[in-house]
């Protein structure tokens, strides 16, 4: 079937049906005004339920089979065990025993260790895969491997949305639960597989028709804390293992040693202390790559020196702010993921590291949400084009390789910064267009890369609190050309098929970009 | 037909390529690219190969490379390893365009604070130096280099000098010892280097062959620009000399000590106290100022250890040094800071310089300052007291109108 294609706000071309839905085109930021209620799940009864609370059944397809899982239906996982999630896989080893069909996989994101999953794609037991998508399912879905159906970039936030707006309907939700009682209350902050929060499924919990908890800790009641509350829940599991604890803690906990990222995160930092954003009671959020992690380590002997204190960081948590947060630096961290595990145990014992979820920091359709209330996040980007324009999901290979996670959801705080190299062995990332535009350059402020600061020129405000610091404050273009000089000239453009393979979404459900199949 | 190799691949590769030429009777020339880079620079890769072919007369050839993202100049210089591999005695050479930003001098007092090494041979770490702002880079030729890569690390040196920017950083080569160092001044001399470093001196006669062989090529490539001279002390027999050696040519800008080598040619081992090598360090500070060169310090070799870098520097400094090396970007900072002179020291120097100046004015001839008499030595002292204080950030350039 051929793809109808519109061009949106941002000259993109977007499909007009995505999965079988229509889809709004993107209009711009803050332009789209949805209407109409949200979605609801159907009402339930307690008389349904056991009196004394238990909820275990014996096993993970008992559970499938009770909730009434059918083909065709709608499966979400979460991904706080990262790469070491052991529950997603066997979900649907568990549906090709049912022997069912074209099932559609929502989990919140993808990683390596689901890359089994494309044989089910292969056989049609998987319809197609809706989420962010890391590493090998992302490039399986750019050489057109998933042709029945679209792969759908979602921000952390833009899960959330989708969920409550109803453009996504879960039939059957499965959270894996470090903690829980056979009431089905759960959280990740105890047990042998502790990860942290386990709100990347609070959404599948209040909206799913149907919820099964997986846990390898079973606990009497009551679970405490109780991060998912047991009275969203059908079914509990109990299983040997679900998940390995070496690699659900597996973002990046290093600082990066590379003296080339350690000067672009010294000038972030130095950035953040010239423009005047590092006074008392201020806020930052710093991604997890290892340029953010040292950035938050220059600010914090910042901090020190200046005798300022944060009101609040926010996570993706890690034993660097939690040093912040115990040594006074911050009054607060507010985590959406942990890191490692002192993140892990710093959130159970430290009632000032609080669990947050996607609804309360990111979710656009909401009453505010607080990703816009932040003074300053530093976030990572594939590419940046002359407009401020950002890509995070694809390389300049076209390939697809990393889910959006909540990154365009940070770019509403009060200044969004990208500290990237220029360019990556001959990589350039400053370019005249991005390849996939997933973040409007109206949102991202500053960019810092080892031969410059660019400063948008939409933020005066910036540009003038920093004049006469001795930041190299330079316009984009000129780095841009002079990387070009660098790596031989401008680089050509990746190759693309003329097919649409998977769609990114804005933070409003609205489509900003495609990502088409990549030439052989 | 013959067949040769140069460069390197593999996992751990980055920003470096490899490449497998084989020359054929007939049938025109093919390039097979397998690069991390194709999308973006295939084409321009295979044009680079072609235009290489054709500059040393290659007609017939299969040419494969294996490209791990590096630069054009590495490429050009892997291409001509692997042609001087196949033909020993061939004179022609792939040059990269001079970039206009390589095109700065330098003069005999710079500042000398901090020297990065760079290993000659490896892109990867030379492009972003200038960055960090050494007061030197050296692109080493020596140590850092694999026998067996000699070769290739001179074209690949020779290709970075005419390519990177190196913001204004001297721009210095560490050539090998003996024949091999002659060699390698022949591939750089003419390529705007400003500093040569001639390890393991141990007499002026080694001076002098360096000297005479940068004024040959200079004259066979119509250089014009002055090819200072840096002897690195390395050995017993080379401290008892320090002075023969430190005024063996008057292109001598400094003097170097290496504690590695020189701690185990008198039978010990280097240890962080450093009594060991007092005697040699102060031997080289002597030699130097007896001979009007600038005084260098030894590399500290414990990246991690800052604070032990900071201690090593201010007792170079207290020692008379005015310079150390380094290993590592992130000791760049450490030194030059270390280096700059205390709130005192260029307070008294500031104080000396005005009434400097005033007598000048007055013509006069005698320079007091309160009731003390100001000899010339402690002027030009104070002068280059303000000049690193104002390098190190701690003056303003225009302190006089400030004032």
């Amino acid at each position: 079937m051929k793809q109808q294609l519109v061009k949106n706000a941002v000259g993109r071309m977007v499909p007009t049906a995505v999965n079988g839905k229509e889809q709004v085109a993107y209009m711009g930021v803050g332009k789209y005004k949805p209407t109409g209620r949200k979605a609801a799940p159907p009402i339930a009864s307690t008389g349904d339920y056991p009196c004394d609370g238990n909820k275990v059944v014996k096993d993970l397809r008992t559970a499938l089979e009770k909730v009434g899982l059918r083909s065709g239906m709608t499966v979400s996982t979460h991904h706080h065990f990262r790469n070491g999630d052991l529950v997603s896989n066997t979900i649907f080893d568990a549906a090709a025993e049912m022997g069912l069909k074209d099932l559609v996989w929502f989990p919140s994101a993808s990683f390596p260790c689901n890359a089994p999953l494309t044989k089910y794609i292969d056989n049609g037991l998987i319809h197609h895969i809706e989420g962010s998508m890391n590493g090998p399912l992302g490039e399986y879905t750019s050489r057109g491997k998933m042709p029945r159906g679209l792969g759908v970039l979602r921000s952390h936030g833009g899960r959330y949305q989708a969920v409550q707006d109803g453009e996504v309907h879960i039939d059957v939700a499965v959270i894996a639960a470090p903690t829980a009682d056979p009431f089905g209350n759960c959280n990740g902050v105890t047990g042998p597989s502790a990860c942290g929060s386990l709100f990347f499924s609070l959404a599948d919990s209040q909206y799913a028709d149907k919820v099964i908890v997986v846990t390898d800790n079973l606990v009497p009641f009551p679970c405490v804390p109780w991060q998912i509350q047991g009275n969203y829940v059908d079914c509990v599991v109990v299983v040997d293992k679900i998940g390995d604890p070496a690699k659900i803690v597996s973002g990046t906990t290093e600082i990066t040693k590379s003296p080339d990222r350690l000067l672009i995160a010294e000038m972030t930092a130095r950035f953040v202390r010239e423009a005047g954003i590092l006074k008392e009671g201020f806020s930052f959020q710093a991604g997890a790559g290892g340029t953010s992690l040292a950035f938050a380590i220059f600010l914090k002997d910042m901090m020190k020196e200046a005798g300022i204190k944060a009101r609040f960081i926010r996570g993706g948590s890690n034993k660097y702010l939690v040093e912040m947060l115990e040594e006074g630096l911050t009054d607060y961290i507010l985590d959406g993921q942990t890191f490692d595990l002192i993140g892990v145990r710093s959130m159970r014992d430290n009632p000032r590291h609080v669990a947050t979820s996607p609804f309360t920091s990111y979710n656009y359709h909401g009453k505010g949400n607080f990703g816009t209330m932040v003074d300053c996040v530093v976030l990572g980007a594939t590419e940046v084009d002359v407009n401020f324009n950002a890509n995070v999901v694809t390389h300049s290979d076209g390939l697809l390789l990393h889910g959006i996670g909540g990154w365009q959801n940070c770019l509403f705080s009060g200044c969004t910064i990208l500290p990237i190299p220029s360019f990556r062995d001959r990589i350039p990332v400053l370019l005249d267009e991005v390849t996939t535009l997933c973040g409007p350059g109206e949102l991202i402020d500053v960019i810092v890369t080892e031969r410059g600061i660019a400063i948008n020129p939409l933020r005066k405000d910036l540009l003038d609190r920093v004049k006469g610091s001795d930041l190299p404050i330079r316009p984009i273009e000129e780095i841009k050309a002079e990387v070009e000089g660098i790596c031989g000239g401008k680089p050509a453009r990746a190759k693309f098929k003329d097919n649409v393979v998977a769609v990114v979404k804005w933070v409003d459900g609205t489509l900003i970009d495609s990502v088409r199949q990549v030439a052989d | 037909m013959a067949r040769s190799e140069a460069g390197r691949r593999g996992k751990e590769i980055r920003s470096d390529c490899w490449i497998a030429l084989e020359e054929k009777a007939s049938g025109g020339s093919t390039v097979a690219v397998k690069s991390k880079v194709a999308s973006m620079y295939g084409a321009s890769l295979e044009d680079l190969i072609k235009k290489g072919l054709k500059v040393f007369g290659i007609d017939n050839a299969q040419v494969e490379i294996e490209d791990a993202g590096a630069l054009p100049f590495t490429v050009m210089a892997r291409l001509e390893t692997a042609v001087r591999r196949m033909r020993p005695d061939e004179k022609r050479e792939f040059l990269p365009d001079v970039a206009p930003a390589t095109l700065y001098g330098t003069h005999r007092d710079r500042l000398r604070r901090s020297r990065l090494y760079l290993p000659g041979n490896e892109a990867k770490f030379m492009i972003n130096a200038g960055l960090h702002k050494p007061d030197g880079v050296i692109l080493d030729l020596e140590d850092s280099v694999h026998p067996s890569e000699k070769d290739s690390a001179r074209v690949h040196v020779r290709n970075a000098l005419r390519q990177i920017d190196f913001m204004g950083c001297e721009r210095m080569v560490r050539i090998n010892q003996g024949n091999l160092g002659l060699l390698d001044l022949d591939f750089v001399v003419a390529h705007n280097v400003h500093v040569v470093l001639i390890p393991k001196c141990e007499s002026p006669d080694e001076v002098k062959k360096v000297d005479a062989r940068i004024a040959e090529a200079k004259k066979r490539h119509k250089a014009e620009h002055d090819v200072y001279l840096m002897p690195i002390i390395e050995s017993a027999l080379g401290a008892i000399r320090a002075y023969e050696i430190a005024t063996a040519s008057p292109n001598i800008v400094a003097l170097t000590i290496g504690l590695e080598d020189y701690t185990a040619d008198i039978g010990t081992r280097r240890t962080n106290e450093g009594r060991e090598s007092f005697w040699a360090r102060e031997q080289v500070v002597n030699a130097a100022r007896a001979a009007s060169v600038q005084p260098i310090d030894t590399v500290f070799s414990d990246v991690a250890d800052m604070e032990g870098l900071r201690q090593s520097v201010l007792e170079a400094k207290s020692l008379g040094f005015e310079g150390k090396g380094c290993i590592h970007p992130r000791q760049i900072e450490v030194i030059n800071d270390a280096f700059a002179p205390t709130e005192d020291e260029i307070k008294r120097a500031k104080a000396i310089m005005l009434a400097y100046e005033a007598a000048q004015a007055k013509g006069l001839g005698v320079v007091s300052l309160g009731s003390k008499m100001i000899d010339p030595p402690v002027v030009k002292r104070a002068l280059r007291t303000i000049d690193l204080a104002v390098a190190s950030g701690k003056l303003a350039e225009n302190w006089r109108e400030i004032q």
